[in-house]
């Protein structure tokens, strides 16, 4: 055997290994995808079928014996949430929870990975340290972006009322919004576990951040409507613009002014948070 | 013969929060050596050894690795060497044919290199049968051989190996010292490892080191430092007039210490296995009967315990590092 020695050059050596390798863990355990899949299905299905808040308007205002002006409940309704029903609202929001949810177990899998010795051993082989971060958030984002379209089908099926001008350009966006969102959370997640060897406390924060980021946002409910000081919240919440983006593209009359906001915020966050991670690495991500 | 010097550690130092696990440590290893690093637990070994395999940051001092600087040539060190860490670092969700060929292409090797290289390290380490199956299925020793290919996949000049035969059974420590025996001989790679078992140093290393409480106490060939412990033991138990005897065999060449204890008498000499006659023709001359006679040769325990002291360590671990080491042993023993 000839020994092969040799400078390495290239910046992102390594990086299609290191993400292939959490890629194939996942495509050989069809399992671990239907569950992640599953979950947020059975959010839109249920929570965002139960909740026909149509029906407050159609069927409980009746009962009071209210006169309704003609077409009362669907003016409501596109005033609110800027759709005829709850379930298109909330199913075109839980899109942003998948990823929500997938990039949080990135930033398990690198307290595994601690835990078992395995990045003990890909630091002291020639790979650059943010590399293994930026690794981590690939897969992270291949992965969601696969589960959040199969979550979109899924609500087409149950019943999604798209916009009547949607194309394919828009559910390009919607991927690219989905993709930017994910890089940024995946990042933060990682940042948080870069030094921890305890799964548990992951854990807890993960548990910790994960509801907060889904009630003070617009996923399930307008922000406008909310109380001042949760509005405050949901206005700096990334989750926030993603869904607002995914809305404008899929379910609402564009606006683009809109939208281009949503965006410009969503890349600031994500370049802020990537380019952070990836300094981060290079002081704290060692034994 | 001069040496060509492949690891080079001047002063090295590292403190953990005002903890000095290594206290500034000089020594060289040559090349083409098997070089043994021992020590108690939470000497400074592994602490060494992720320092000179770039995973650490010293503190202070200097070390350097095939020539590199381990701090600011990091990523050339990092390519010229192979570590095969405590832990078991293989991908458990993995068959041992793709832990090999990702490490492979973490080292840079093209595909179809890597490819050709995992065939032959899986033959090497003899994991051919089971190369397609998943690590998780593989036991302690296969999976410590499954770490010896991931290590060697580049080939590397020098080979660290921290505890390689920890926790594994007597046969599969056989075959690991068969290894880096054949890497020595058949590929000249320097081999730096740090062990607990003496008989394995006294086996298979050119040179030791003893480490205790970060400072290096010992260095040398293990011949050499059980010579400086002051050779054999002779026990002799004889009857009689004790003064004479102490006086008859202290005049004996090569009797460097004589100590008595009831009628049992330790001599400490050189050449044992000569001297020994010359006492019990000197003693029976002048008529003592000898009853008993013992002579032992220091092994490498005696030679470490006269360095590291006999106490037992009051050792101080956290809860990670103790699930780490007993995840570890499980899977040694699966």
């Amino acid at each position: 055997m000839t020994r092969y020695i040799r400078e390495i050059k290239n910046p992102f050596h390594g990086l299609w290994s290191l993400t292939h390798r959490e890629l194939k863990k996942w495509y050989k355990a069809p399992i671990v995808l239907f569950i992640s899949v599953v979950q947020p299905i059975i959010w839109i299905g249920l929570f965002g079928k139960a909740m026909n808040i149509n029906a407050i308007f159609t069927s409980t205002m009746t009962t009071l014996n209210q006169k309704l002006p003609p077409n009362f409940a669907e003016q409501i309704m596109s005033k609110t949430f800027g759709t005829l029903d709850y379930f298109s609202f909330m199913a075109v929001g839980m899109l942003s929870f998948v990823i929500l949810f997938s990039a949080m177990f990135s930033g398990m899998s690198i307290v595994w990975d601690r835990r078992l010795g395995f990045l003990n051993k890909v630091l002291s082989t020639p790979v650059a340290r943010g590399v293994i971060i930026v690794s981590k958030i690939f897969s992270a984002t291949i992965r969601s972006l696969i589960q959040a379209g199969i979550v979109l089908l899924a609500a087409l099926l149950l019943g999604l009322h798209l916009h009547q001008n949607i194309t394919f350009l828009k559910i390009l966006g919607v991927f690219l919004v989905l993709l930017l969102l994910c890089v940024g959370l995946a990042s933060m997640f990682l940042m948080i576990a870069i030094r921890s060897t305890r799964w548990e406390t992951q854990m807890a924060v993960v548990n910790l951040l994960n509801l907060p980021l889904l009630f003070a946002s617009n996923v399930l409910f307008p922000v406008k409507l909310m109380p001042s000081w949760l509005q405050t919240v949901a206005k700096v919440n990334p989750i926030t613009y993603a869904t607002d983006a995914i809305r404008q593209l899929l379910i609402y009359e564009t606006n683009f002014s809109q939208l281009t906001f949503d965006l410009i915020y969503l890349t600031a966050f994500t370049t802020v948070l990537v380019i952070t991670g990836i300094i981060l690495s290079w002081k704290y991500l060692n034994k | 013969m001069s040496k060509k010097k492949i690891v080079q550690a001047e002063e090295l130092t590292k403190i953990f929060n005002k903890f000095t696990a290594v206290d500034h440590i000089t020594f060289d290893v040559f090349e083409g050596e098997i070089f043994g690093f021992l020590g108690p637990n939470g000497a400074g070994k592994t602490t060494t050894i992720n320092m000179l395999t770039t995973i650490l940051k010293p503190t202070e001092g200097k070390a350097t690795v095939c020539g590199y600087d381990i701090v600011k040539e990091a990523s050339m060190v990092r390519s010229l060497i192979g570590v095969v860490p405590q832990e078991y670092t293989a991908d458990e969700d993995l068959t041992g044919y793709e832990n090999v060929i990702l490490c492979a292409s973490l080292y840079g090797l093209p595909r179809d290199l890597a490819k050709k290289r995992a065939i032959e390290l899986l033959e090497l380490v003899g994991l051919t049968k089971f190369k397609d199956k998943k690590v998780e299925t593989y036991s302690g020793g296969m999976r410590r051989r499954l770490e010896l290919a991931c290590g060697l996949v580049n080939m590397p000049k020098v080979l660290f190996l921290d505890e390689p035969t920890l926790g594994l059974d007597v046969q599969s420590r056989k075959i690991i010292w068969q290894y880096i025996r054949l890497l020595k001989e058949e590929y000249g790679m320097t081999i730096f490892m740090t062990t607990h078992y003496l008989d394995e140093a006294d086996n298979l290393c050119d040179r030791i080191a003893i480490i205790d409480n970060g400072k290096l106490v010992a260095i040398g060939s293990p011949n050499i430092l059980k010579e400086n412990l002051g050779g054999d033991i002779l026990i002799l138990d004889i009857e009689g007039d004790s003064d004479t005897i102490i006086e008859l065999i202290s005049k004996v060449e090569n009797v460097k210490e004589v100590e008595k204890y009831g009628n049992e008498y330790r001599i400490k000499v050189t050449y044992g296995e000569i001297v020994t006659p010359k006492i019990i023709d000197i003693l029976r001359k002048n008529g003592y009967t000898i009853t008993k006679l013992f002579l032992t040769k220091p092994t490498l325990d005696d030679v470490y315990l006269e360095y590291t002291g006999k106490k037992l360590r009051e050792e101080e671990g956290s809860k990670e590092d103790f699930f780490t080491f007993r995840m570890m042993l499980r899977r040694a023993k699966s």
